[in-house]
């Protein structure tokens, strides 16, 4: 479990570094996309991974140790929304930046690809 | 009113008034100049009300909990030198406020000036009654914002601006260096509370951060005070209007430089250090303001030379480390805010008359405003130290001082010589200012036929000029009272030393040294009566000026160093720079995990087949997008999509339901948005050059960076998963969410009831962003090629509108046609369902955030379906006000709880027993996620729509703005 996590969590940040170092900014939007999925699933197994735990109380409170660890998914729910806002302004910039300068390049000049 | 709570009541009147003032905006000129001089008449009223409190050395204190844990409290203390200032501020502040009214032009709404006067006027306040040292730092900062603000009030001169910014540089500088004083001077005595810190003088004075510790604040008090060598900011600050000079810039805010030092005297005085540094600074000073002043052409630039040189006095006298001096200081403080203030409100009453303040340019106004010229004759006698006058009395007590000190045969000559020197100065330039002025010729260039003043303007300065005169007759009975407290407030009650307050002492030598300075005064106006008219800068030490070695300092620090460190930095660019932070934080990474050993041993996982199979899939996307994104947008946004999908499904797996949902549906949103955009970005060039070898050398750079950034990630995500958890802060809120915050669903109940501060910051910011994106689209141009509909669009409305009877939005009808009507149907269904998300948030996995997202997917998707004209014309969409009442609503549940005495954002619920619906557990907390609920359905459709409507109004407006993109 632990072990196939970690690695899509790699796979995920390397493919979004990559796309963070190409010149066209529509790379660099999913970039920054597959980025934050990353990030956001690194947060979350902070806690530990539970499976068929109970992520909601029940009426009689047992015992602690049955249920997820709330903390970390708390975190990782507001920073989803965020990411989305983050991406929405970062799209709204690109294509601005497209109309201002008339190409998709991250430095507004296509000297090289 | 119990005195207990007068202290805050005054500290709390001006800014409640300046609020009220701001509120005013153009209306009401009159209104505003009685709540700024009504204001400051009942400060004024109060203070004198606390007199029995704080005779005798006594101190009232107010203490106002804010985080007591962290030793933060709002601490209000009035002892008998506080309480002089206090009547100073108010009492000064009610005569410049009627006196602002008639100065000012008639045209000025005057709403922002006096709503910024009386905001300098509660932090002024603010100084004088802190008893806690940080506090009195921040409402220290606070009178130099309000100076610069005031000093820029003409903000459309540039000498205004230029003035401002310098004094807010030096004196803002010279708050952080009081900052950091206070906080050395803290750490030496174990407690910010000025009572502890005054009980701590000897400790302080033994610590081996003493001398830092005194710098520090000496430069904040320095700065302030307009002590050299940091004295020019105050001549620079005579661009503002002539009552903010009268007010901040001689009678209240460069005393609070002094106010420091006499404050701090029984902590910090009495050693070498302080004679020095404090006592050498104020000579120079003294001497160095009154011989700049005897050369000023400007009215108003001697009147502010001349501060800076009473001010050193005054520094001076609290450096010699006397208790005498120090009651010699708290006097002449007082006696040079009453002649000082009203000889501004003079020479702006003759600026305003006759049209110019150049002495080179007026003369004979006696003859045109007596009244004017009488005032002016006894302030300006006041200030030269003429007998009968309060600036005699405290002259007297300053020679008495420098005659008294004792440091060595040399000192003590050169102090007295020096003391006799700049009062010899201060009297030639005093009938400079009153004969250049009001006597001798009428010169026939007046740029205005002057006249007296309207009544209002002439009565402060009157009741001033009295003052002087009053204290100047009968010092023991007017002032003595008052100096008595202020001055067994700083020293102890018991430490008085003996003076007496009276005209006539015999012929002492303080007396003969008096006269010998009027006599050399005189004498030497006389004799340089001519140069006077003709210098421009004062001989010797005009060369050296302040302001320009000011401007050259910014001009360095602020423009060429910035520029050279701009210029070395490797690039301008944004994707080296990219590149940069990645390798930065891939050398940090790789440090940090070398350096520190995880301290387990790692262990192997388990692999559960499916989940690895899913991730395959998941990998594949993620590798698949990282490919594609070049030449294959929506290619690589359906395989970005996947790759979400998949992480989706992980939080499902992991027992994380509200996660799923969440992701889901913003998966669902981005997807929307990114796709809307696309339309925008340009078309793939074909045949462009060749892949080079420097293209490909890149590739395999990043290639390698990227898999070193995996790598680093998954080993660092495993050590973390692996490493056993300790006993986190989870556990309180797992205990306490359904005895607490009334549910069952813990994330909701974080969400919006333990860390609901958070969320508000949250909202907030999606606000924020929202409402960004909406700006920049309005302005939104798009690059020429993408103007026109495209290609396909282009076609079918040609098709569409081709039949008989058909409008050209109609083959969006005809294309939809099922799909539309399905969406149609569903549209209510959806909003529905994301009310059930929203209710069942508190104990089921819900809550505002997914709620919000679902209603405004069902929007979108209307507008998807039956085009934006369609669904604006049948539903009222309006989400800049859905964002401002989620805001509100959110806020306003958590002002809410103050009203019940709880802290911000108290949480309260109970079980209600409703008809029909059964038992509900109803929560405060459900109200601002409501809040929370109603911003991100405002924030979602506001940018998505946003970006929908680009399409919409650029074909009708094509021409126009490709004319201009031309242009």
């Amino acid at each position: 479990m632990e072990l196939v996590l970690a690695a899509a969590i790699g796979i995920l940040a390397a493919s979004g570094v990559w796309l963070l170092l190409r010149p066209r900014t529509f790379q660099v939007i999913i970039g920054l996309t597959l980025i934050s999925y990353a990030v956001n699933l690194f947060i979350f197994s902070i806690g530990g991974l539970r499976t068929g735990a109970d992520p909601v109380l029940r009426d009689a409170a047992g015992d602690i140790a049955q249920y997820t660890d709330p903390l970390p998914q708390a975190l990782v729910l507001t920073a989803i929304v965020i990411g989305f806002a983050t991406t929405a302004l970062f799209l709204v910039v690109l294509l601005t930046s497209r109309g201002l300068t008339g190409n998709d390049h991250v430095d507004g000049e296509d000297g090289s690809a | 009113m119990p005195d207990a709570i007068l202290p805050s009541t005054i500290l709390a009147l001006p800014f409640v008034a300046a609020v009220l003032a701001w509120l005013l905006r153009s209306r009401g000129r009159n209104l505003a100049v009685w709540l700024m001089t009504g204001t400051a008449l009942l400060g004024l009223l109060l203070a004198l009300w606390l007199y029995p409190a704080i005779t005798g050395g006594g101190a009232l204190r107010q203490l106002i909990p804010w985080a007591p844990g962290l030793g933060l409290d709002l601490v209000l203390r009035v002892d008998g030198f506080a309480w002089l200032f206090m009547l100073l501020i108010c009492g000064i502040g009610a005569l410049v406020g009627i006196y602002a009214r008639y100065y000012m032009p008639a045209d000025d709404p005057l709403a922002r000036f006096f709503a910024l006067l009386l905001a300098f006027m509660g932090s002024m306040l603010g100084i004088v009654m802190s008893g806690n040292v940080l506090q009195l730092v921040f409402f220290w900062e606070l009178t130099s914002l309000f100076s610069f603000l005031l000093i820029g009030y003409w903000h459309h001169g540039a000498s205004a601006r230029d003035g401002a910014r310098m004094a807010l540089v030096v004196t803002s500088g010279g708050g952080l260096c009081l900052l950091a004083g206070v906080l050395l001077l803290g750490h030496i005595v174990g407690s910010y509370d000025l009572d502890v810190i005054l009980a701590a003088g000897d400790a302080v004075r033994a610590h081996a951060l003493y001398l830092p510790t005194l710098l520090l604040i000496l430069l904040g008090a320095f700065t302030k005070s307009a002590q050299f060598p940091f004295h020019f900011w105050l001549p620079q600050a005579m661009s503002a209007p002539t009552p903010v000079s009268a007010y901040l810039h001689s009678a209240t805010m460069v005393k609070a430089g002094v106010f420091l030092l006499v404050r701090f005297w029984p902590v910090l005085g009495g050693t070498d250090a302080w004679f020095w540094i404090v006592g050498g600074t104020g000579l120079l000073t003294l001497v160095l303001g009154a011989y700049a002043a005897m050369f000023e052409q400007d009215l108003k630039g001697v009147l502010a030379y001349s501060t800076i040189s009473h001010l050193g006095l005054i520094t001076m006298l609290v450096g010699l480390g006397s208790a005498l001096g120090v009651v010699a200081a708290i006097f002449h403080i007082v006696n040079h805010a009453t002649f000082k203030a009203s000889l501004f409100m003079a020479a702006g009453a003759v600026d305003h008359e006759a049209g110019t303040r150049d002495l080179r340019k007026l003369g004979g106004l006696r003859r045109f405003m007596p009244v004017t010229a009488t005032l002016a004759l006894i302030a300006g006698a006041a200030m030269a130290g003429v007998p009968l006058l309060n600036g005699f009395l405290s002259k007297e007590m300053f020679f008495a001082e420098t005659l008294a000190s004792r440091n060595g045969p040399l000192l003590d000559v050169l102090s007295v010589v020096i003391a006799v020197a700049a009062s010899a100065f201060g009297v030639t330039y005093s009938i400079r200012f009153v004969r250049g002025v009001f006597f001798g010729r009428v010169p026939a260039t007046l740029p205005r036929e002057p006249h007296e003043p309207p009544l209002w303007m002439r009565v402060p300065i009157g009741l001033l000029a009295l003052a002087c005169l009053l204290v100047g007759v009968l010092p023991a009975r007017v002032i003595g009272p008052s100096l008595r407290a202020a001055a067994s407030a700083v020293l102890g009650a018991g430490q008085l030393p003996p003076y007496s307050l009276a005209v006539w002492h015999g012929v002492t030598t303080p007396l003969l040294m008096s006269v010998l300075a009027f006599g050399a005064g005189c004498l030497l106006f006389v004799s340089l009566r001519r140069c006077f008219a003709t210098l421009e800068a004062a001989p010797l030490t005009g060369r050296f000026s302040g302001k320009r070695i000011f401007e050259r300092v910014m001009a360095v620090v602020a423009a060429d160093l910035p520029q050279r460190i701009e210029r070395r930095y490797p690039s301008r660019r944004l994707q080296p720079q990219l590149l940069l932070i990645v390798l930065l934080a891939l050398v940090a990474g790789t440090l940090a995990a070398t350096s520190a050993p995880f301290g387990f041993q790692p262990r192997w996982s388990s692999v559960d087949p499916a989940f690895a199979l899913l991730w395959l899939l998941g990998a594949a996307c993620a590798i698949g997008a990282a490919s594609q994104a070049k030449f294959h947008r929506l290619a690589a946004l359906v395989l970005t999509g996947g790759a979400g999908l998949v992480s989706c499904v992980s939080f499902v797996w992991l027992s994380a339901p509200d996660l799923a949902a969440t992701q889901l549906l913003v998966e669902v949103v981005t997807t929307i948005l990114i796709l809307l955009g696309l339309r925008w970005l340009p078309k793939r060039i074909e045949g462009l050059a060749a892949e080079s070898r420097t293209h490909r050398f890149r590739r395999r750079r990043d290639m390698v960076i990227a898999t070193a950034v995996g790598l680093g990630v998954a080993s660092l995500a495993y050590a973390a998963m692996m490493h056993p958890v300790a006993d986190s802060i989870s556990r309180f809120f797992l205990e306490r969410a359904y005895t607490e915050g009334g549910g069952h669903n813990v994330v909701n109940v974080i969400l919006v009831d333990f860390r609901g501060f958070d969320t508000l910051g949250e909202i907030s910011v999606l606000a924020i962003v929202a409402l960004t994106v909406f700006a920049l689209l309005r302005r939104f141009r798009p690059a020429a090629e993408s103007i026109n509909a495209p290609a396909q669009q282009r076609l079918q409305t040609a098709l569409g509108a081709s039949g008989p009877g058909r409008a050209a939005d109609h083959s969006l009808t005809d294309y939809l046609m099922i799909p539309g009507l399905i969406i149609q149907l569903m549209a209510p269904v959806i909003v529905l369902f994301g009310l059930h998300l929203f209710l069942r948030g508190h104990d089921l996995p819900g809550g505002g955030f997914v709620a919000g997202i679902t209603v405004s997917v069902a929007l979108i998707l209307l507008y998807m379906a039956r085009g934006a004209r369609w669904v604006e014309a049948h539903l009222r969409v309006l989400p800049v006000r859905w964002i401002g009442l989620g805001l509100l609503l959110a806020a306003g549940t958590g002002l809410g709880s103050l009203a019940f005495g709880r802290p911000f954002l108290t949480s309260y619920f109970r079980h209600v027993e409703l008809p029909v619906l059964g038992e509900l557990p109803l929560a405060s907390a459900v109200l601002f996620d409501l809040g929370v609920f109603v911003v991100v359905v405002g924030a979602t459709t506001l940018m998505l729509i946003a970006l929908a409507h680009q399409s919409l109004r650029r074909p009708r407006q094509a021409p126009a703005t490709a004319a201009e993109g031309e242009g």
